[in-house]
């Protein structure tokens, strides 16, 4: 069968021991790969309750079946799946860029990596030889520092590495791992998971072909999607890129800001993505395959910053400026840099520290606390300092850096109010209480608070719903979502170019037949699609998540929008919630308690796994 | 006998290129019906995220590489000025890939042969210009070149006077 490599390598870090295993065909039909396949490959290699910091925890990195062929975007992903530090379910983060092409070459559909190494090292992979090597000279180095001494070590500048920075070493839970030094694998911190194996690195050179079942139609097929992906369907990512988001949320008032104090920012000119892209954007840049090329690189050229180099996208724009109250673009660039450098998600760094600034601004953290940095909504400079103590844990770094809910655990004094974030993973850049389709498929997101499990909240933006209000239906339109984002995420493509399949999942099926040469239907990969949702819940589910905790932040829940105009006053009840969630599960086939029942998973063909809800789905 | 002014070779435009390797893969797709940068006669190199290039052959006036050959596997041709390489003759010594300044020549994985751009003789045209989705290849002679630059200077030149 072709796009599969058929083969897994299993890396056991406790001994240094590796080995490939066949890949479970069947697995693969019913699960695509990357995060449906890696979830199930996870399932199967860990206990009920593990400790996500602990040897136990499996730490799986999955290719897609068109990894490494020239499918724009589809080439070019990988995804890492564990149990996350964060929020204790599923653990989950996607990255491009040419570290998951040069996996599929060298061979492998995936990599899962057990136990915990003595000493830290990291994983070589040239093709079929496999090795462990020492990294005590990679330690405290961030990961573009890392890939360049990895690069000299082996003296071959073609590798491609995936590497954590200081804060996955010391296991910072919003820690990421980061391949081609700036794409990130960036929620859920995993990065804290690959430190606490003492992994640094993971470097690839892989030299086969990748060939396709039906190369002249797949190329036809290619050449169709590059104009697609030059025309008005990717338009936003190859000109503004997604900082464009800046002005349309502040404009529809859904952008929080000053730790979801309001839902929209007054300085908002001074940091938009129009801003961004004159004064600081250098060059946009692409992934592996991709004539898209969304990677906008913003240059400081003077300034306090003079130097600084930081990819710039509207989630980690919004977190370190508008959410935090700060109004300059050089030291939100330069806070974004920090962050990379040590190996840190923006967005959650820039969320709880938008969480910090209010706990000072409410005096439940003193100037004392914060270690004499002056943490008021605006600064700047407090930004970059905070940052920077979260990247190297010291001081009040070592209290946020794992995340605005352990952050929140420790201060106490209700600053848990404070604390935005669903299932542990923090808030991204959309006001949930003016967008409610949105704020239902944040709630059930099986890897807590995040855009990216379904696109909702461009339902209510575009107004193709009523997005103030909550109503049966709901349901529907975000489980279809989340069924396309997870075969985008199984295939594996990025999810910037979902627009461009006009055909949605019957073209994703006809991607899959050429590419494998394996017969497929539109229906067949929505099954598989529901599928995968489904198995995400299975693992929240013996992790011991549940109806409650598929809720949203506090302020959503308890604090109306208090900016004038049409959103004003705008709030999602429990009731309200209550309602779509019922609709949602409903839809899904899973009981009140949002357990999926034995029929859908008989019915989805899963019924190896119905033991999970064994007494549960009653 | 045609001029070597006439000669056209594969430019890149380095403010445009993003390094997304759609060539390499265009490339090796025409060249060896697979997916494999590897096999690829034209190669990205990306120094930092803003400095992206794409480097192939430059058919180069005196070619360093037919020089360095001891067995007389290289030869250019007079046409077009492409490197022509007898594979009989070649016996994978790599002095040709020593030579070249600009690593364009390489040494196959599987044939132990060199090999190198031939522009796509067999398809008319480079198919990694076809399918470059930044338009940042062209074929051009060092002529064309030339006056790019020199228009290009002198465009810069007048709006700074504007100014």
């Amino acid at each position: 069968m072709f796009g599969y490599a058929g083969k897994i390598l299993i890396v056991d870090l406790d001994t240094g021991r590796t080995h490939t295993e066949p890949l479970n065909m069947d697995y693969a039909k019913k699960y695509i790969g990357g995060l449906g396949l890696g979830m199930r490959l996870w399932l199967d290699s860990t206990k009920q309750g593990v400790d996500p910091l602990s040897a136990e925890n499996t730490l799986v990195l999955a290719l897609g079946p068109v990894s490494g062929t020239m499918f724009p975007t589809g080439g070019n992903g990988h995804a890492f799946i564990a149990k996350s530090p964060e929020t204790f379910g599923v653990g989950e983060a996607v990255s491009h860029g040419t570290f998951g092409a040069e996996l599929k070459r060298a061979g492998y559909d995936a990599v899962i990596l057990t136990g915990k190494s003595e000493k830290p090292v990291y994983l070589w992979i040239d093709d079929d030889s496999v090795q462990l090597l020492d990294a005590a000279n990679l330690i405290g180095k961030s990961p573009s520092e890392t890939e360049e001494a990895i690069k000299d070590e082996l003296g071959d500048y073609y590798v491609r590495v995936a590497s954590i920075g200081l804060a996955g070493e010391k296991q910072s839970r919003i820690a990421c791992i980061i391949n081609e030094k700036t794409r990130a694998a960036g929620r859920t911190g995993l990065g804290a998971v690959m430190g606490s194996k003492n992994l640094k690195a993971i470097a690839v050179r892989g030299t086969h072909d990748i060939t396709v079942a039906k190369p002249n139609e797949f190329m036809d097929m290619v050449k169709e999607f590059h104009e697609r992906m030059k025309g008005p369907a990717t338009q936003k990512y190859r000109t503004l890129g997604t900082v464009e988001n800046v002005l349309i949320n502040n404009t529809l008032c859904c952008m929080p800001t000053r730790n979801y104090s309001s839902a929209r920012f007054e300085d908002a000119e001074q940091v938009s993505g129009e801003a961004v892209n004159e004064n600081y954007v250098a060059k946009i840049i692409a992934c592996n395959s991709c004539p898209m090329r969304c990677e906008h690189e913003a240059v400081i050229r003077e300034g306090p910053y003079k130097g600084t180099m930081a990819r710039i996208e509207y989630e980690s724009l919004w977190a370190l400026g508008p959410y935090c109250g700060v109004n300059r673009l050089d030291a939100i660039i330069k806070a974004a840099e920090i962050c990379t450098y040590y190996g840190m998600d923006a967005q959650s760094a820039g969320v709880t520290i938008g969480f910090a600034m209010e706990c000072h601004e409410k005096g439940i953290l003193s100037h004392d606390d914060l270690g004499g940095i002056d943490a008021h909504f605006g600064n700047a400079d407090a930004l970059v300092a905070l940052v920077e103590k979260m990247g190297k844990r010291e001081g009040i770094g070592a209290v946020l850096a794992d995340g605005v809910k352990a952050a929140a655990g420790k201060i106490g004094r209700e600053s848990e109010k404070l604390a935005q974030h669903i299932k542990g993973l923090e808030v991204t850049g959309y006001d949930l209480r003016c967008l409610k389709t949105a704020a239902l498929s944040f709630a059930v997101s099986f890897r807590g608070a995040d855009h990216t499990r379904s696109s909702a909240y461009a339902v209510d933006m575009k107004g193709k719903v009523d997005r103030l209000k909550a109503e049966r239906g709901r349901g529907k339109l975000v489980k279809d979502l989340e069924d396309i984002y997870s075969l985008l995420d199984s295939f594996i493509v990025c999810k910037n170019a979902k627009a461009t399949f006009y055909k949605e999942i019957a073209e994703l099926a006809k991607l899959y037949r050429l590419v494998t040469g394996e017969d497929t239907s539109a229906e067949e990969l929505s099954r598989a699609a529901e599928r995968i949702n489904t198995l995400a819940r299975l693992i929240n589910i013996r992790e011991g998540l549940s109806r409650k905790d598929d809720s949203l932040p506090w302020k959503v829940m308890n604090v109306p929008i208090p900016d004038d105009g049409p959103v004003k006053g705008a709030i999602v009840t429990q009731d309200e919630l209550d309602l779509m969630l019922d609709d949602y599960y409903e839809t899904r086939g899973w009981t009140f308690e949002g357990v999926p029942k034995i029929a859908k998973l008989k019915e989805l063909g899963m019924d190896e796994l119905t033991a999970l809800v064994a007494g549960k789905e009653a | 006998m045609v001029k070597i002014h006439e000669r056209k070779f594969v430019s890149v435009d380095t403010e445009k290129c993003v390094g997304c390797q759609t060539c390499e893969y265009a490339c090796s797709f025409t060249k060896e019906k697979a997916f494999n940068p590897m096999k690829s006669r034209i190669r990205v190199v990306r120094i930092n995220q803003v400095a992206n290039m794409a480097v192939t052959c430059r058919l180069c006036e005196d070619p360093a590489c037919v020089a360095a050959c001891p067995r007389d596997a290289l030869t250019q041709s007079e046409e077009t000025g492409a490197i022509m390489i007898d594979k009989d003759k070649c016996n994978g010594c790599g002095w040709c890939i020593e030579a070249c300044d600009y690593g364009a020549m390489m040494l196959h994985p599987e044939t132990k042969t060199v090999y190198v751009c031939d522009l796509c003789k067999d398809q008319g045209e480079p198919q990694c210009i076809k399918w470059c989705p930044e338009e940042a290849l062209t074929l051009v002679t060092s002529d064309v070149l030339a006056q790019k630059a020199r228009i290009g200077a002198v465009k810069k030149l007048f709006q700074e006077k504007k100014k």
